[in-house]
């Protein structure tokens, strides 16, 4: 490092209050995490290579999905947690207005709805609006003390619920059981009392029934299938029972790397999307599967240390929540591969196939970096 | 300032400590939540291992639906309508094909592939696994067959099959009634029950063939095979057979429905004939048609565009779905209201000068005949159809009572036959008038309602089936396009006759009056029956009418310079025998005087020709 650079961070730690800054803080890149993240990517690549049947040219789309993503990351990071926070209304208001958008169009030409297209890049607002909406709840619960009082539970959950139901309506099951958990996440953490919970849980086991009516068939026959998959084979339960004989035929050691016979015979459906993990499971076996669940832990560890180091209350929730919708969308994946929760069409976040999850995952994790590299350290 | 910052900062230590607990609680969640899933994985991966181990590593197993034949369909004597025929295709497996497009392109120096073709393929393609074969391209001739089986060794997962697809021998004669099956488009796809339809790409588009799709469609099969490592089939481990669908018998005589096209063949309109002892439709013929076998396989978007476009509407059911102007046949209905109510008798006459006026109005309602009629009683009035005599009938009935007697026999409300796709037509009344033309109903409304020329508008089915209720004397039954069902095991279910809440009247002898009148259009020296012909040696009772398409001034005199377009439409209803009717008869003629003609033709090739033959027969 030359004399100039130096003088510089010398006098930027002067003035931010620093004790020390090297040289990927003000970058705002997390170390830890970037080597984690880089580490979970690239065992995507081996997976889709073998999922995608050796096929070479969809690993390099997705190489190329995954440097945009670390591009938009990085992009990310280096936005101030405070400019999130004073545009987190209109970051949600536009996002909220392209999904009715999408929704109205979807309706005019009689079919689900989902993108809107802009040039080469397909934009998904349902897939932002993850990030959005516990941004704006947190911005909203940052300006209140804490825990929040009634009226600012319902506003907010009014927040969470509008676009949810219209993206049910999408209908995105998948994405807005996501959406609900990225929202309620940040009641949650706000200290939502636990009489509360207790009374939602118990509406919910009631309005069960109702909800059960006013979803599309194709949904009730999920969870139907579900319950019973083998009742089904040609048709919906096909999907969880190959997953599992994917799975279970890996045995503790799997069948190794490109040997998986399930996926390279086309007998698993979606293999290289939302039921990748059957082929992890089925070439790397039962090691291999905790050794990934570890790694993806390791993430939410590290997660949640920025979390709970951050330095007011909006970073602290909305890091939390970030890192809470990280968690249920792996283990939502994982659960219904495994065939312990329903087939809701979520991808296996950071491995699975597919851009746009790609590059709102880690724009996620692109305001993690930034709320953990803007701290101003104090002296204690 | 300093004050505020303290408070944040002072809230800030309670907040961090109640958001921080949070985390822990949400961190010891996620510890359970993912020890559940190591559990599950152990289960799967340890304790289940050999079961899917032995699942997985021999032979792989696929499940591959096998489609049901779908439902034949017979007129009543057992002739079939639409039928099933092998025919050879190329289909392809994905999965197994190596470079699939350039062998697509390779091919096509082969066999001619459409883009259509390759549209619909691409579409099946993805709503289908890989592993399932599709197919390119239907109907292939035995060259074309032959001349890819040559060079089958070439193209890895492509394959000559045969496939069984829908046909319908007599085209179209009957396409209004049977319609047509086509490819399952993607609202269709949104509804159907996906598992059941796996194996087949048809569904009924239209008429019976969509109505009865249910019954048609049968339950689809699957096969379990053990396949080796390229997908081919070692052996078949478990079969459910699929369940053919169910037949179906029409009501429809194919010989009476054949005549009814020839006859109409270069006309627009519609004939429909019904057995009035049931309600069976034994012919119901809407021309122009179009060729159904043209959509079974996907009608390509020029052949599709012709028939949209023509002015002719081919692809327009009027049998039930033509809406016209009921004109003077709706006479014999009103005199029976007229009887019934005792505003007039059967002996009551009327001098007609050729033109009417109501009381204390100057507007002059013209008879059809402007010298008039002279004098009158209600068998004359019906017999030559005169406008006058209705006209005052009309004005001492009222609308209500007129309304009142059409409602009860069916008229402009739906038949509800087993089609589906109907439409209702019309009775006016005070209040739809005010709705819909934003004007009062005039007393004039009401005179011209008499004669059928005002806003009464019924399709040919509707006007068959109520002209059937006449014939039987207020006794009505639901018009009906089916005889039978019988499932794959032959189980033959009967469809019964529905009968319908019929018409009474006061006293049973009106009914002879009005009957006898509608005898006298064809019996009677001064009948208005020239089109219908000489009295044949059966019996009828019938009614001619006009329909107008634009008044125009001058409209009755020099017919034939008139554009063909906004020429009158022609009706006739009848029936016959007249004492123990077999058919009644509802024709309708666009822009030509013709329906009369075509009455005849259709009682004397059923009455006489077939009759005969079925005696001889029999």
């Amino acid at each position: 490092m030359n004399l100039k650079h130096r003088l510089r961070n010398q006098y930027r730690r002067r003035n931010s209050g620093t004790q020390y800054r090297n040289f990927l803080q003000i970058i705002h890149i997390d170390l830890p995490l970037l080597f984690l993240l880089i580490s979970l990517t690239c065992a995507g690549f081996f997976i889709l290579y073998s999922a995608g049947n050796e096929n070479f040219s969809l690993v390099q789309r997705q190489i190329f999905h995954i440097g945009l993503a670390f591009l938009v990351m990085f992009v990310f990071a280096q936005i101030p947690p405070e400019t999130y926070k004073r545009y987190s209304m209109w970051f949600y208001l536009f996002f909220l207005l392209l999904l009715i958008y999408v929704l109205v169009l979807g309706h005019i030409n009689k079919g689900a709805q989902r993108w809107i297209h802009l040039g080469p890049l397909n934009l998904q607002p349902s897939e932002l609006l993850k990030i959005a909406i516990p941004m704006f709840v947190a911005a909203r619960f940052s300006s209140i003390s804490l825990p929040p009082s009634m009226k600012d539970l319902a506003i907010a959950s009014l927040i969470i619920i509008v676009p949810v139901l219209l993206t049910a309506k999408q209908p995105d099951l998948g994405t807005a059981i996501l959406l609900a958990i990225a929202g309620f996440s940040v009641l949650f953490l706000a200290g939502l009392p636990f009489r509360i919970i207790t009374i939602l849980a118990f509406i919910a086991l009631v309005a069960a029934p109702l909800l059960w009516h006013h979803m599309h068939d194709y949904q009730q026959q999920r969870v139907l299938t579900f319950l019973n998959p083998e009742a089904d084979p040609l048709g919906k339960g096909y999907h969880i029972i190959q997953s599992k004989i994917a799975i279970g035929s890996g045995g503790i050691f799997g069948k190794g790397w490109l040997l998986g016979t399930q996926a390279h015979l086309h007998f698993l459906p979606e293999n290289t999307t939302d039921f990748i993990f059957g082929v992890w499971g089925e070439e790397f076996g039962l090691v291999g599967s905790i050794a990934l669940i570890l790694l993806y832990l390791t993430i939410l560890l590290r997660s949640f240390y920025i979390a709970v180091e951050a330095q007011d209350t909006f970073t602290r929730l909305l890091a939390g929540s970030l890192t809470l919708t990280f968690f249920f969308s792996f283990f939502i994946n994982m659960g219904m591969v495994t065939g312990i929760l329903p087939v809701v069409g979520i991808p296996l976040p950071l491995i699975s196939y597919g851009g746009t999850s790609m590059v709102t995952m880690l724009a996620n994790f692109g305001i993690l970096m930034s709320i953990h590299t803007h701290r101003k350290l104090l002296r204690t | 300032m300093s004050q505020r910052k303290r408070q944040t900062l002072k809230n800030h230590k309670t907040e961090s400590a109640l958001v921080n607990g949070r985390i822990f609680i949400v961190g010891v969640f996620i510890l359970v939540l993912l020890s559940l899933l190591i559990t599950r994985l152990a289960y799967l991966q340890i304790v289940k291992y050999d079961m899917y181990e032995a699942l997985s590593n021999k032979n792989q197993i696929d499940v591959k639906p096998t489609p049901p034949a779908r439902g034949l369909i017979y007129d009543r004597n057992g002739l079939v309508l639409a039928r099933n025929l092998p025919v050879y295709s190329l289909e392809v497996t994905p999965s197994s094909a190596v470079n699939l497009w350039k062998s697509i392109d390779e091919i096509k120096k082969i066999i001619p592939i459409t883009d259509t073709d390759i549209k619909q393929f691409k579409r099946q393609a993805k709503q289908h696994r890989r592993f399932v074969e599709i197919p390119l391209k239907l109907r292939l001739t035995e060259e074309q067959a032959a001349a890819f089986s040559v060079n089958q060794y070439r193209f890895k997962g492509f394959n000559i099959r045969a496939r069984l697809i829908r046909d319908y021998p007599y085209g179209e004669a009957f396409a209004h009634i049977i319609g047509h099956v086509g490819r399952i488009n993607e609202s269709e796809l949104a509804k159907i029950d996906k598992t059941n339809y796996s194996a087949n790409n048809y569904i009924g588009k239209v008429g019976l063939e969509k109505y009865y799709e249910q019954q048609l469609h049968g339950k689809v099969g699957y096969e379990t095979l053990e396949v080796n490592a390229s997908g081919k089939k070692v052996r078949s481990l478990d079969s459910v057979s699929p369940v053919s669908g169910d037949n179906l018998y029409l009501t429809i005589d194919s010989k009476l429905q054949l005549k009814a096209q020839e006859i109409l063949a270069d006309f627009r309109g519609s004939v429909v004939v019904i057995d009035p002892n049931n309600g069976e439709i034994l012919a119901m013929a809407s021309n122009p048609s179009y060729n159904p076998n043209l959509f079974v396989t996907g009608i390509s978007s020029k052949d599709y565009q012709d028939l949209q476009n023509s002015d002719d509407k081919p692809l327009y059911n009027r049998a039930i779905r033509g809406l016209y102007p009921i004109g003077s046949t709706i006479k014999p209905f009103i005199a029976l209201s007229a009887l019934d109510n005792k505003v007039m008798t059967a002996t009551e006459t009327i001098e007609d000068p050729g033109w009417y006026k109501l009381p204390g109005n100057n507007h002059i309602f013209h008879d059809w005949k402007h010298t008039g009629h002279g004098t009158v009683d209600m068998r004359k009035a019906i017999a030559v159809s005169c406008d006058t005599y209705f006209y005052e009938m009309a004005r001492r009935l009222g609308i209500e009572r007129i309304d009142s007697i059409l409602q009860s026999f069916g008229f402009g409300q739906l038949t509800h036959v087993d089609m589906g796709e109907e439409l209702s037509g019309n009775i006016p009344t005070p209040a739809w008038k005010e709705k819909t033309h934003g004007s009062k109903w005039y007393q004039g409304d009401t005179i011209l309602t008499g004669i059928g020329q005002s806003y009464v508008q019924i399709t040919p089915l509707n006007l068959a089936s109520d002209v059937a209720g006449l014939s039987m004397r207020g006794q009505r039954y639901r018009p009906h396009l089916l005889t039978a069902i019988t499932d794959s095991e032959d189980e033959k279910l009967t469809i019964n006759k529905v009968p319908l809440p019929p018409v009474v009247l006061d006293k049973k002898e009106n009914w002879d009056i009005v009957i006898q009148g509608m005898k006298d259009v064809i019996d009677a020296t001064y009948g208005y029956h020239f089109r219908f012909g000489k009295k044949p040696s059966y019996t009828v009772a019938g009614k001619t009418g006009t329909a107008q398409v634009v008044s125009l001034k001058n409209a009755k005199k020099g017919h034939a310079k008139i554009p063909e377009k906004f020429r009158d439409h022609s009706l006739f209803i009848g029936f016959a025998p007249v004492d123990h009717p077999k058919m009644a008869v509802a024709v309708i003629v666009e822009n030509n005087p013709q329906a009369a003609t075509m009455a005849r033709k259709m009682m004397d090739y059923y009455l006489l020709k077939e009759g005969k033959l079925n005696e001889s027969q029999a």
